[in-house]
């Protein structure tokens, strides 16, 4: 056949100048920020007598009378916090991420709704939390708040890509039925994008569990309080009690999750489990719920 | 409507349908047709010539430039909002990747022809009138299955995800079905099943049926009327005795392809 095409060692995968330069460059950037910090080897062996002062008066934890019951109040607190934060957050983010979507929502619309999720994405959780004990004042509410901004950019943000990526095919599909734009979305739209959405509300409630614990070091409420207060005063075996604590409370809620999922996202026919005539939007309601 | 003894007039009149995506670049030059209101129509043409633009016109999934639909005494390219989805109630369609909604359930997919009856409510919690869902039964017994009423749409392979497709639309009750390529994802023989089963339940309710295909053999089988489309306009129009090898030419361009 035609073999004169062959004519020198042809290179597919050429070097690529820019990119070579840019690894470079990050490379350069790092060594040069780590000697502006002071981040060396020796400051961090001068540091470590810090650390073992502090762990042998840590040990061991302090679970004892009062201590474990000023544990259980904060904790039940967080627990309070995140359960109602997430709850809120999903029932807001539905709507908003709907209205963000750009293939579904016109633009004037979704504009609004994604410059609302961008700015309740801005801050961290504590700042936001901050703002809101300056708001309405010290305790669980401004922690609720705090978190439910957090949810809501969280949740509406992925809900809104997810129904960006749906297939509109399955919605030109049911729109030829002359279904209203409701129904369409309960039906062309919600199927697809059900499984995800559980899937970033349960991971929301994972990561508000853990923020609870936290929003209560600026006075948000919850066990965070009690955990910042016991560091002021250098009751170490009381800050591990609490620490324990939260670690436990978290890997209940991360178990928790992964149950959920298990029962609603891995099992790939819902209706044999529930019946026949169940719906995936009645079984969605109880996935919120729990 | 036009009643006439105890029969409804099915037949749709296209006149000077016009699309055009981009500006000064139309996709359907004209389009002047008329489907009477039983039998089935094959439109056929190259790729890319408007077939699935013109028929998405007459439900309204696509907005036409120009021209007119007249279906039942009404205009349906002047229709918006809820008059249109009043008028695509009574247009059942079926489509080439069969658009089943994958994870709901086959019962589900079919209830969807009902849709455009319910209330945002009810058809949230899945309370369909009784009837529907008998008929949703015996319509999956039809299709031959009965036995998948509750499995998920994305469990079943492409022929049983087309019979439950012409399911849906035939749930709707439909005064005239269109069929955006039907079988162009389908393998030869279940080509021909799909088709069978189309004409079949078309004919024992007397829908009208348009149909763009590929397949020109298979649309000579089954189709009473042929439409060639060539760069939207329509250059054909005939029985199938009539579309010979000279005008699969016109239609198509080039002749090696033809045997």
């Amino acid at each position: 056949m035609n073999t004169t095409a062959i004519t020198a060692n042809r290179n597919p995968f050429p070097a690529h100048w820019p990119s070579r330069l840019g690894v470079l460059a990050l490379v350069a950037y790092v060594i040069w920020a780590a000697a502006q910090l002071d981040f060396t080897w020796s400051r961090f062996v001068s540091g470590l007598g810090n650390a073992e002062r502090f762990l042998t008066r840590m040990f061991p934890p302090n679970f004892e009378g009062d201590k474990w019951e000023m544990i259980v109040k904060g904790l039940t607190e967080s627990l309070e916090i995140a359960v109602i934060a997430t709850a809120i957050g999903i029932a807001i983010s539905l709507p908003v991420g709907l209205m963000a979507a750009r293939n579904l929502s016109p633009a004037w619309i979704s504009w609004p709704a994604r410059m609302l999720i961008a700015l309740c994405r801005s801050f961290h959780p504590v700042i936001v939390a901050i703002i809101f004990v300056k708001a309405v004042g010290f305790g669980a509410i401004a922690g609720i708040g705090a978190l439910v901004v957090g949810s809501l950019g969280f949740i509406s943000k992925l809900f809104a890509e997810a129904i960006e990526e749906i297939s509109l095919k399955q919605v030109e599909a049911v729109r030829a039925s002359g279904a209203s734009f409701a129904n369409v979305l309960t039906y062309g739209v919600l199927p697809q994008v059900f499984g995800r959405f559980l899937g970033f509300c349960t991971y929301q409630l994972d990561s508000n569990l853990r923020n609870s614990t936290m929003v209560g070091i600026v006075g948000a409420g919850g066990v965070g309080g009690t955990l910042f207060a016991a560091f002021q005063r250098f009751d170490y075996d009381f800050v591990l009690a609490i620490l324990i604590a939260i670690i436990t409370l978290i890997f209940i809620g991360e178990i928790l999750s992964n149950v959920l999922r298990a029962v609603f996202l891995d099992n790939k026919n819902l209706s044999a489990w529930f019946g026949k005539g169940q719906s995936s939007k009645i079984i969605a309601r109880r996935g919120e719920e729990e | 409507m036009t009643a006439s003894s105890g029969t409804i007039d099915r037949s749709l009149q296209i006149r000077g349908l016009t699309k055009e995506y981009k500006r000064g670049v139309p996709v359907l030059k004209g389009i002047d047709l008329d489907i009477a209101g039983v039998g089935i129509t094959a439109i056929i043409g190259p790729s890319g010539t408007g077939k699935s633009t013109l028929i998405r016109c007459i439900n309204g999934l696509v907005q036409p430039t120009d021209g007119k639909i007249l279906f039942q005494g009404q205009d349906l390219a002047q229709l918006k909002g809820p008059e249109l989805r009043a008028a695509r109630r009574k247009i059942g369609m079926v489509f080439q990747e069969y658009n089943l909604v994958e994870r709901l359930t086959v019962m589900e997919n079919l209830l969807t022809g009902r849709l455009g009856y319910m209330s945002a409510f009810k058809a949230w919690l899945r309370k369909f009138p009784q009837a529907d869902i008998d008929e949703a039964y015996n319509l999956l017994d039809t299709v031959g299955l009965a036995a998948f009423a509750n499995q998920r749409a994305d469990s079943l392979s492409g022929g049983q995800r087309q019979r439950v497709g012409i399911a849906r639309a035939v749930m709707q009750h439909p005064e005239i079905l269109l069929a955006d390529e039907p079988t162009s994802s389908l393998d030869p023989k279940t080509s021909v099943e799909i088709m069978e089963l189309m004409a079949d339940l078309a004919a024992k309710r007397n829908i009208p049926v348009v149909v763009n295909i590929h397949n020109v053999v298979l649309a000579k089988r089954f189709c009473g009327r042929m439409i060639g489309m060539t760069e939207g306009r329509v250059v054909f129009d005939g029985g199938p005795g009539q579309l010979t090898d000279a005008k699969l030419n016109e239609i198509y361009g080039g002749e090696n392809w033809i045997e």
